[in-house]
């Protein structure tokens, strides 16, 4: 690869038109004829449907159809899938409730469709929403996770209201650890509920042509093979070939938008029934009330050291809470992208998790991004933090002691993982050392001096990524290959047309992907132009999340370039009439070893197209090449986070003065970008740690479904970052990457809450760490001194 | 939500406990109501457009008045459907107890209220259900005072209600 592009921040490609008002999201999208739906959601968070009237609904003005959960249990359409089984300690399978479109029996969220009305306008369909009434028989709610098994049954089929008793590691060895250890720490933890909260909200289009008997969804989608898979196989909306998913401009995501939800289905569905193209467009209430939301952990964790501080056994106890339903994805998230990362970056010999995943009458629950790793990140982190104060060790040296040397990958851990390279040591030093950690005491007491509390916390995060090895992924229960494609397209005058898998929704793919093709094939950045996000224009992909892109669908490029300069190499020696043993490749140029000759890689591109004297037996024309790549091991990013807050005791509130991030996230291509995405991460996990919280009443009402109740990180609530790299290249992967784009999520919430408490002198708080509850504990602290 | 006020009424107890058992006079007091109408002895059918926070809606529903004992105590509860802005549900325990003398006549009310909200009133609403609430129960009974009252001991009654809690 030509290395100046490699590592350069060029500037994105895709800003241009983001920021001159030129994207294309879903909503922009307007098509002739088109209706508009609103749905009827159900206002209780349990209860059994004993009746719809919709008549004064279906004459309201301009009103195309009123549909009900009743229709969709008569059309006998699926329900929606969980891609993941999982299965309980004893072998038996998870229990997966039916997730029909729109409930039509049986409501079991407050928020769940119950019935669509699709109307010419919005405001008629908005308005006739009004006039369909539903009769409810109110059931009780169960609301709260750590109590849900033992409340009454939300489905009779599923006792104790529990999706699976999970277990992970070795429970004896375990066990032992904890009898020989000198000292063992305690926590006990709940990890906040988050919603997701993407700038633009979920929206579709579904446009049915009667005539072609094709179905288009222009949908805010991840992964739209993935939504086009499950349309196909599981709901039956539309055979595969006829049915083309676009994900054009998608405003975020956070895992989100991974999901196949009602909605969308629902006007695919409702699509062919009127022949009408039907758009919707999530209200921000509607966000909250039904995009998957986040994290919800209950935990109970105890950590065994000998008596110099060296790690024993780890033993965790978690209940997880799964929602209602299991959306795409939520089995494995408490589990394989949980329990497997509770080894974090330490040498803990014999670790022990059980996970019970319980379902609840709430919004369903999946990944967020981190998915899993924050959870297990923010277990052991704190728990460390927790034992290196009990003990009297530095909390920098307790982790450094049990660090994994940097000489002992690859590396084994007691559960499932084998990471293949890192240096903890390089990145925990280079955190300490940007962070002045030495100094902490002297800033400590200055801070004293002026009435405020000054505390320093890290947190030494290590993630999963690039998912995932299809092979390891499928053993584990995975029901599909977690591969990506990629295509490179050489166009007869010499630029390229990329196209991949992995889908952009914020992360300027259409620049990395485009630096890491312009360096493999010497073409200019400009003469690249990457496309994602339509089934119709790729063959397959499973899009983005878990940090893959770059590490897997980039993967996939590479490869590809691989094949192209193949057989451009092919190409060369036919045209300089010669073997292709004679020809190298370098900077975008083909030459004859040894020889002045030789054609850039825009002459061997209009050749491949318009020569007419190929031998076509040995050589066919034409530039493009495609590539299905598939990782054999996940990638293993790493890094330190170090916080350091100021609270004024007087008021609880907490600035955070200084926060320093150190990763390894092996090759960069653009740092730039790289840095972006750690400094959104960083956000999102510092909104967990001090603001944001999902709260339910005990009717199982959202009562935090608003930005009143649901506070946002805004820019004053957070430093200037100070973000470091450290680089170990992925040992497995032709561009050497690990994945950066949920690293900040991961490692900052235990950082900040370590330092909370540093500052406080406490041990023990969830969060998030409001000034509220910060207030409190200082208050509770007094008063019991 | 929960809010409890006790007011002393210069009225005996039998003309406040008849005005609490007149469906025109509960109509009256009701803020926003457009409809109330007997259905049953006791149960009544009411429609009443009300405003929490940012929502607004017509919430159709019914009323009934429950754990009778003449001329002490009754529980008003009500609940209605506010199409899509969800539902509320909601009553007074009510009591009586005679405070005057015959010939200067008072009753002394004491009432709890209680008041729940579900669907979008909870998700956009719920941490302006309690003012709503306290304002609804106030407007309530400040209008109950007014017509059983007369006028000169009506200004007093009602500076204790809007005083208090």
């Amino acid at each position: 690869m030509s290395n100046e592009l490699i590592g350069a921040r060029v500037l994105r490609k895709e800003d241009n038109r983001f920021i001159t008002g030129k994207g294309r999201y879903t909503d922009d999208i307007n098509l002739a004829g088109q209706t508009y739906a609103c749905f009827v959601r159900s206002p209780h968070a349990h209860a059994n449907i004993k009746g719809f009237h919709i008549s004064a609904a279906e004459n309201a003005p301009g009103v195309v159809a009123v549909l009900t959960g009743l229709q969709v249990l008569e059309d006998g359409l699926g329900g929606l899938p969980c891609g993941w089984m999982l299965h309980s300690k004893d072998g038996s399978e998870m229990k997966q409730p039916m997730h029909p479109i729109m409930a039509g029996e049986k409501v079991n969220y407050a928020g769940e469709p119950v019935a669509v009305v699709i109307a010419d306008t919005y405001e008629q369909a908005k308005n006739a929403v009004e006039q369909v009434a539903v009769d409810y028989e109110v059931l009780q709610a169960v609301v709260d996770t750590s109590s849900a098994a033992e409340q009454a049954d939300i489905y009779p089929d599923i006792p104790a209201n529990t999706c699976y008793n999970w277990e992970l590691g070795d429970a004896e060895a375990t066990s032992q650890g904890l009898a020989e250890a000198a000292h063992i720490t305690r926590i006990e933890l709940i990890n906040n509920r988050l919603i997701p909260n993407a700038m633009e909200p979920r929206a579709a289009i579904a446009d049915y042509n009667t005539g072609t008997e094709e179905l288009i969804l222009y949908t805010t989608s991840q992964n739209p093979h993935l939504a086009r898979l499950i349309f196909t196989a599981f709901v039956q909306i539309a055979p595969e070939h006829k049915l083309r998913v676009i994900a054009p401009d998608v405003g975020g995501g956070f895992g989100s938008k991974i999901f196949v939800y009602s909605e969308e289905t629902t006007i695919s569905w409702a699509s062919k029934k009127i022949g009408r193209p039907i758009k919707w467009t999530a209200e921000r209430s509607e966000s909250f009330l039904t995009d998957a939301h986040g994290r919800d952990h209950h935990t109970m964790a105890e950590l065994a050291l000998d008596e110099e501080g060296n790690f024993l056994a780890l033993n965790v106890k978690t209940t997880a809470n799964m929602g209602a339903y299991l959306s795409t994805f939520a089995s494995a998230v408490p589990t394989y992208l949980y329990g497997t990362l509770l080894a974090g970056q330490y040498r803990t010999p014999s670790i022990y998790v059980e996970v019970d995943a319980v379902f609840t009458n709430t919004a369903p629950v999946d990944a967020y991004r981190g998915a899993g790793r924050p959870e297990a990140t923010y277990v052991l982190e704190r728990l460390v933090e927790k034992a290196a104060s009990e003990l009297a060790i530095d909390p920098a040296e307790l982790r450094r002691r049990n660090f994994i040397g940097k000489d002992q990958f690859p590396y084994q851990t007691p559960v499932a993982l084998e990471y293949d390279i890192g240096d903890y040591e390089a990145s925990l030093d280079k955190a300490l050392e940007m962070s002045d950690y030495a100094g902490f005491a002297s800033r400590k007491d200055a801070s004293q001096r002026a009435g405020k509390l000054r505390g320093i916390g890290l947190s030494c995060y290590i993630e999963a990524c690039g998912l995932a090895p299809s092979a390891l992924a499928g053993s584990l229960g995975a029901g599909v290959g977690l591969w990506e494609s990629g295509e490179i397209r050489v166009n007869p005058t010499g630029s390229v047309t990329v196209l991949t898998g992995s889908h952009s929704h914020g992360q300027g793919h259409e620049t990395t992907f485009a630096q890491l093709v312009s360096a493999k094939l010497g073409i200019p950045i400009d003469d690249i132009d990457v496309v994602h996000g339509d089934t119709g224009k790729m063959d397959f992909g499973l899009g983005t999340y878990g940090s893959r892109s770059l590490a897997v669908g980039g993967s996939a490029l590479s490869r590809a370039a691989d094949k192209v300069i193949a057989k451009g190499t092919k190409i060369a020696a036919h045209l300089l009439q010669t073997d292709a043993e004679n020809i190298e490749f370098d900077a975008g140029e083909f030459k004859v070893i040894d020889s002045n000759e030789g054609k850039t890689i825009q002459e061997i591109a209009f050749a491949a197209y318009v020569n007419h004297d190929f031998p076509i037996d040995e050589l066919e024309p034409g530039l493009t090449e495609k590539a299905f790549y598939d990782p054999v091991n996940f990638t293993y990013p790493a890094g330190t986070h170090i916080c350091e807050v100021e609270i004024d005791p007087d008021t609880g509130v907490t600035e955070i003065t200084k926060f320093t991030a150190v990763d390894d996230f092996g090759t960069l291509i653009n740092p730039m970008i790289v840095e972006g995405q750690v400094h959104g991460g960083l956000v999102q996990g510092i909104g967990q740690a001090l603001l944001e919280n999902c709260v339910y009443d005990t009717e199982g009402q959202l009562v935090t479904g608003s930005y009143m109740d649901y506070c946002m990180p805004r820019a004053d609530d957070v430093p200037s970052f100070d973000v470091g790299m450290t680089c170990t290249p992925c040992t497995h992967n032709p561009v050497g990457a690990k994945g950066c784009g949920e690293a900040g999520a991961i490692g900052s919430p235990p950082a900040v809450m370590n330092a909370v408490l540093n500052a406080l002198g406490q041990t023990d708080m969830d969060m998030p760490a409001t000034s509220e509850k910060v207030w409190q504990a200082i208050q509770n602290a007094a008063a019991s001194n | 939500m929960e809010l409890t006020q006790r007011l002393e009424i210069p009225v005996s107890n039998q003309v406040v406990w008849d005005a609490l058992n007149d469906p025109l006079i509960l109509m009256q007091c009701l803020p926003g109501c457009q409809r109330f109408e007997a259905t049953a002895e006791n149960c009544f059918e009411m429609t009443v457009q009300a405003k929490v926070g940012p929502v607004k809606a017509v919430f159709k529903g019914e009323v009934m008045l429950t754990e009778m004992d003449p001329p002490r105590a009754y529980r008003i509860s009500g609940q209605g459907q506010g199409g899509v802005a969800g539902f509320a549900k909601g009553g007074a325990q009510v009591s009586l107890v005679p405070a005057g003398t015959v010939a200067q006549p008072a009753t002394l009310m004491t009432y709890v209220v209680i008041a729940t909200v579900g669907g979008k009133l909870a998700q956009v609403g719920g941490r302006l259900i309690n003012g709503a609430a306290r304002k609804i129960a106030k407007q309530f009974f400040t209008e109950f005072v007014r017509i059983v009252c007369k006028q000169e001991a009506m200004d007093v009654v009602i500076e204790t209600i809007q005083g208090e809690g």
